[in-house]
This record gives structure tokens, sequence and C-alpha cells, in this order.
């Protein structure tokens, strides 16, 4: 038996008892090889190269380059005039302490951190909530839960629009509700005390779905037989959900609630188009903030804009390390 | 190990990130093309020209004023529309490869000529003088003139007189600004809705309200001056005792018009540009009452054309041509539904009773002041961000109006100091 070089895959599950298989594949013709191995190692190099590099080109091209732009950006002093001459000027961290020092980083900090919270709990909560209804099929379930996308499908414009139409403070629909049951008009989108909330609650609307789909797809991995053992155990519905399925859902919980917090920190189409992050700073989130520094005011101020872009790209890298970790203790438990 | 198959995949993979590089690298530099392999001085060539004016689509009067000059100069103009808003990011992204015209916002131009994008008239030959000087002073910074006027329009009140009729209010009583709140009063006690504008957190919003600013005798430059307060105060009473809607802080012009013309407000602050409608819907108009009586000064609107910086300078004679002819007589203004930038061309219009530039427009935009003018030029835009700020801070009841000018004030000398 020629000793061949390509090892042999045992099927560990299906088994191989009598080793047949192996001696048959280790003794055909096309594993026959010249007897040169050093080469053969040397386009197995060259393979596995050629298959990184599509990868590592795309993700140096745009993940890392934009980074490193991003990071100069940050550092120097760029003006309007610096994409003419192409000097800006290197001033360190001055950046970093100008909009540390801005009145509005706690604000935004904060609200950034409201939002966050805000829209993550509700999200996950009313999405988990509609996967577990939903995980009992009733006639047309498969209809409703396509129309429950909707608001996911959507282009952002379109649902900023709308909520911002649907909240304006003398002719829109939610205030013609509230009057015509008796009560108060709520300036949704102009009074400082409810702006925030008026784009925590638009973002939730378009992240229900997100949250509905990934949870229905974990609900459906876990396996009839641990509810039938509940069941036969004598638990009830709320017992069953909270001891039973709650945590089989808990690694589909972890991503689909890290996945969602990167994307809220991002969100700045919402609560551009439905309040500019007004009144005043009251709905000024730090992505909104990076954006009015660069592009929203009047003189373009686009190294502290960058500056604050970074701190949100670091506030979100830690996060992500926790997630890594969480996954770590997770699979070495 | 790797396989023959496996190998095959990998050459395969390899070669699709070729081609897929190759794509990315020829497509990125087909933006804008500028600059034409033909010779610009013997007729023919193509010019880029990039306009504000996405409504205006290519069969609109304003698109057909170029073609006609485009036409008249035998080349071809190439036409590109972007937000108003985007104009500076747009250009500063193109900063290599700029059209051969832009037209801009006026309040930027100062900005733009201090980034160094824009060439001067004595870079390129452009001919200025029969231009209305006080537009024109919107595009001279340190002496030297950036661009032409397209064409000027300002604000005015406009009213409903069937509103003001049913509440009893007669519009030769308005003189001031204490006299128009009580005529809003009336007009609220009657049923109807008083005053739009538009008081939105853009440079829209301090459009709007510097006629009632200046109106009131401040200044630019201190925005803390008992004057001041006496503009914010102004607004911010109108919108608490509901003579104003809430709707004023998310209105932009255009909209804080849909809402006059459902008929129920009494008066709307609003620019020339929507006289044709006015007069289609029986709307009148007069001048912006100052605090205690006259005309307040309002802001001149309106674009620019610039004429960008070009690696080839023998461009810049078609493009000032081209701009000459956009800007001589009033084709291009009336397109717009601007006053013309010249004497010649306003008297013409004011004569036909163009819309937007009868006599009472082109009496109303000469008597106007542009916003970058007392030699603010690039301070402008940090001090009109403040104002806005503050006027939202304001009228939402953020804040007092007095803490939020002072923390406007102290905002402006901390950018600009």
């Amino acid at each position: 038996m020629t000793t061949s070089p390509i090892p042999v895959q045992r099927d560990t599950v299906l088994g191989d008892p009598t080793g047949e298989a192996a001696a048959h594949a280790a003794a055909s013709p096309t594993t026959r090889r010249p007897a040169s191995g050093r080469t053969e190692a040397a386009k197995a190099q060259l393979a596995a190269w050629l298959f990184l590099i599509p990868i590592c080109v795309y993700l140096v091209a745009f993940y890392l380059w934009p980074l490193i732009r991003n990071i100069d950006l940050s550092l120097r002093d760029y003006t309007l005039g610096s994409f003419i001459t192409g000097n800006a000027e290197f001033v360190g961290f001055d950046n970093y302490s100008k909009i540390f020092a801005d009145p509005t980083f706690p604000t935004a900090l904060w609200n950034t951190a409201v939002f966050v919270a805000m829209s993550l709990i509700f999200q996950y909560g009313i999405g988990l909530a509609l996967a577990v209804f939903f995980h009992r099929k009733f006639p047309l379930s498969t209809t409703l839960r396509a129309l429950f996308l909707v608001p996911w499908l959507l282009p952002l414009l379109v649902s900023a629009s709308v909520w911002a139409w649907m909240m304006n403070s003398d002719s829109g629909v939610l205030n013609y509700f509230l009057e015509s049951i008796g009560l108060d008009p709520v300036y949704w989108l102009t009074s400082p005390d409810w702006s925030l909330i008026a784009v925590i609650i638009a973002n939730i609307w378009i992240g229900v779905p997100f949250n509905l789909v990934l949870l229905y797809s974990g609900l459906q991995a876990i396996p009839e037989d641990v509810y039938e053992a509940a069941a036969i155990d004598g638990a009830g519905r709320w017992q069953t959900f909270w001891r039973v399925t709650f945590p089989l859902l808990r690694p589909v919980s972890a991503i689909t609630i890290l996945l969602g917090l990167v994307y809220t920190l991002k969100v700045f189409d919402i609560i551009w188009i439905m309040s500019r992050g007004g009144p005043g700073t009251t709905s000024t989130t730090l992505a909104i903030w990076s954006y009015q520094l660069g592009f929203g005011g009047g003189n373009p101020q686009l190294s502290p804009a960058a500056a604050v872009g970074n701190v949100l790209i670091i506030i979100a890298f830690i996060f992500g390390m926790f997630y890594i970790r969480a996954q770590r203790k997770a699979a070495a438990a | 190990m790797i396989t023959r198959n496996g190998r095959r995949k990998a050459v395969g993979l390899v070669a699709a990130a070729g081609v897929i590089g190759l794509l990315a690298a020829c497509s990125s530099n087909g933006d804008t093309p500028s600059g034409d392999a033909s010779n610009p001085s013997t007729g023919g060539g193509t010019y880029t020209l990039w306009d504000p004016y996405p409504d205006r689509d290519a069969s609109s009067t304003w698109a057909q004023a170029i073609d006609a000059c485009a036409a008249e100069l035998g080349v071809t103009i190439e036409r590109n529309s972007g937000n108003t808003g985007d104009t500076v990011k747009d250009l500063t992204t193109a900063a290599s490869n700029l059209p051969d015209i832009a037209m801009v916002d006026n309040p930027k131009v100062p900005l733009l000529a201090e980034a160094g994008l824009l060439t001067t008239t004595d870079d390129n030959g452009l001919d200025v003088s029969s231009i209305s000087q006080n537009i024109l002073s919107a595009g001279v910074v340190d002496g030297k003139t950036y661009g032409v006027p397209i064409g000027a329009n300002t604000l005015g009140l406009y009213y409903n007189p069937t509103v003001l009729e049913e509440a009893g209010v007669d519009i030769a009583s308005v003189t001031d600004h204490a006299s128009l709140t009580a005529a809003l009063e009336k007009v609220v006690a009657a049923g109807h809705k008083g005053i739009t504008f538009s008081a939105v957190g853009t440079e829209e919003g301090t459009f709007q309200y510097l006629p009632w600013f200046w109106g009131s005798g401040a200044n630019l430059t201190q925005l803390d001056s008992p004057e001041s307060l006496a503009a914010l105060t102004l607004w911010t009473d109108w919108v608490k005792n509901g003579y104003a809607p809430q709707s004023v802080l998310t209105n932009t012009q255009g909209t804080s018009w849909d809402e006059f013309k459902t008929g129920d407000f009494g008066f709307a602050e609003n620019g020339s540009w929507f006289q044709g409608d006015a007069d289609a819907a029986g709307y009148k108009v007069i001048q912006i009452p100052g605090a205690n009586g006259g005309a307040a000064p309002a802001p001149t609107g309106g674009e620019f054309i610039t004429i960008p910086i070009q690696k080839d300078t023998s461009r810049y004679e078609m493009s000032a041509k081209i701009t000459e002819c956009l800007v001589d007589g009033d084709a291009g203004a009336t397109a717009l539904g601007y006053v013309a930038p010249t004497e010649a061309g306003a008297a013409a219009q004011a004569a036909a009773n163009t819309a937007g530039a009868t006599e009472f427009w082109v009496s109303a935009v000469a008597d106007a002041k542009p916003r970058t003018a007392d030699n603010l030029g690039t301070d402008y835009d940090v001090i009109s961000q403040q104002i806005y700020t503050a006027i939202q801070v304001a009228l939402s009841g953020t804040s007092s109006p007095q803490d939020a000018l002072t923390a406007a004030q102290a905002a402006v000398q901390s950018n600009l100091g």
C-alpha cells in the first residue's frame, strides 16, 4: 500500500468499522502522486494564500483603510481647504479634548445610551413575544408573519418621513387620536421632553421584525421532545417558557442583541429625518452629532466629526469584546 | 491537501477578485465627466454645470434657459442637480475634479472661496459691471469677486384677505411688530390660525428670522443684545400664545407655504418665489414691518454662479461666457422665480409683471441685505448655526430666550475666537 499524502477523512459518526473505506481511498489511482512531497506542500500553501487574498484585499480596502483615514482625520486639523492643498496640520489629541469639553458631549452620550437601551429592550421583548406567538402555527400565521416584516423592508427614508408626519404636533394622526379620546396633544418632535421618546418609538417599530425573524428561527431549532418532557413534568406555560425556552434561546438572543446593539449605536437616518437631533440637542446622539459637526452646520468641522465617530467605534468595539468573552466562557463551559 | 478541483476553484476566485478590482478601479473615475478632448476655443466641448434645483427637470424653463445658452455658444452643457444642503459637501468631495460651473447658495460663497475652490473675476475674466451691487456683495470677499448671482429673492408677509376680513383686521393697521401681534390675536380669536413661517434648525430658519432680527435693530455680531432678545421674544410669545403653530419648528419654507394654502392662516412669511401661487389663490403681500414701523431689512436669497478652479485654465473663458449668458437679460432669473441681477433685467421683469419679480419684489430686493454683508464672510455660517439653534431652543421651551441667546453668543465667540 503506498502512503497517500492525502489525509483520509474518517466519518466518525457513521464509522468505518472494517477500515475498508480507508484502504480503498488510499489505494485508489487518483491519489497516486509523484514522490515530490515538498512541491506538494508548497502548492498547498500557495492555494491557501490564494483563497485568503481576495478576502484580505476586501477587508483592507473596506474596513482597515477607512478606519485609518478616519483616525488620521481626527488627529489632524482638516479644513475645506485641506482637500485642495492636501495640507492638514497634525494636532494630536486636540480634537478629542475639544469634543470631550463640549457641553453637547455628555448630552449626546446620555441620549445614545438611553436610545440604545430602550430600543433594544423593547425590540427584543416585543420580538420575543411575537416569535413565541407565531411559534404556535395557526391559519394565516405565515401571512401575518410576512406582514410583520414590512417595517424592516421599507426604506428608512419612507419610514422616518411617515413617522414624522404622524407625529406632527398640529396635524399628525397621533395627536388626532389623543385629542379624540380627550387627552392633550403631545408635541412629539418639537418638545424637548418628547423628542427622544418619539425617535425611540419609531426605531422600536423598525427593529422589531429583525428580532422577530432571528428569535423565531431560534425557536424552531429547539427540539419538540424538550417541550414534551417539560409537559410530562407538569410545567405550566410560563414555567416552560422561562425555564426551558428562554435558556435554550440564549445563544440566538446573544447574537440578536449584539447585532441590534451595534446597529442601533449607528442609527442616523431616523433621528435626522424626524427631528435633526433637536430641538436643541435633546435628541442628539453621537452619530447625529458627528454628522452635524461634519456636514450639518454652516462650517464643516470634519476633524471633530471624525473624532466623535471614533468614539462611537470604540464603544461598539468594547461591546463586541464583551460578546466574544461571553462566547468563550460559554464554549469553555 | 489541495486537489485538482480545489486548485481550479482557487484560480477562479482570484480571477473573479481581479475582475471586480478592475471594474472598481475603472468606475471610480467615472462620476463627473469634466473636460473633453475637443478644444474649447474652437467651439464644441462639454461643460459641466451643477445646480441645486433637482425639482427643475429637463422640461423646465430653467433647463431650457441653459439649453438656449448652450446653443448660442455652440457648446454642450451637462447639468447635474443636487440638494442645496449638500452643495458644499459635494464640491469638497469632488475637489480634484470640480465642475466648470457650480451654483451655490449665496451665504456659502465666502466659505468655498476661503477654501480655495473658486476663481475670482481676475482669474476667469467674468464681467460683473452690470450686476446690482447689493446682491453682488454676497460674493465679494476681501475685495475680490468670486461669483455672480443668478438672481435674488427676498421675504415678504403674505396675508389671506378672506381670513383677515372675517377677523375684522385692516391690513393697513399692520405697521410694526405690536400691531402685527394685535392682528394675530384678532385672527385667532375669530377661530382661525395666526401666522406660519419656518423656524427649522437649518439655514432656512435663520433666513426667515433675519427680517424680524434686523427689523428690531439687532446686529449679527451681537446675538445677546436687547434688540436681539426682543426679536426672539416676539417669535417665542407667538408660539406660546398659540398665534403660530408648533409646526413652525419643523417647517421648511415649502411646508410652511403648504400650511398657508390650507386657507386657515391669516399670515405667512414667505418668499417672492411663491408670488405666482399667491396670485392664483388670491393672497396678497406686504413688506415685513420693522419693530417700530417702516419696512424691515430682509435678507437676499438666491444662488450664485461660481467658476471653480480647473486644471485646464483655458476653460475659464467659455465658462465665463456661459455665466454671462445665463445672467444677462432675465431668462434664467425668471425661470427660477427670482429678480434678475442686472438693473435692466429687473426693470424688464417689473414691466412684464413677472411672477416673483413684480414691481413690489424688485423694490423689495433693492432694499434687501445679503447675509454675509458687514464683512462677516465665513463667520456668518457659524453665527447662523447658533441663531437657528437658539430659535429651536427658545421656541420649543427648552430654555428661555435670554438663556438661549447668551449661550448662542458664547458659542459664537468660542468658535470664532
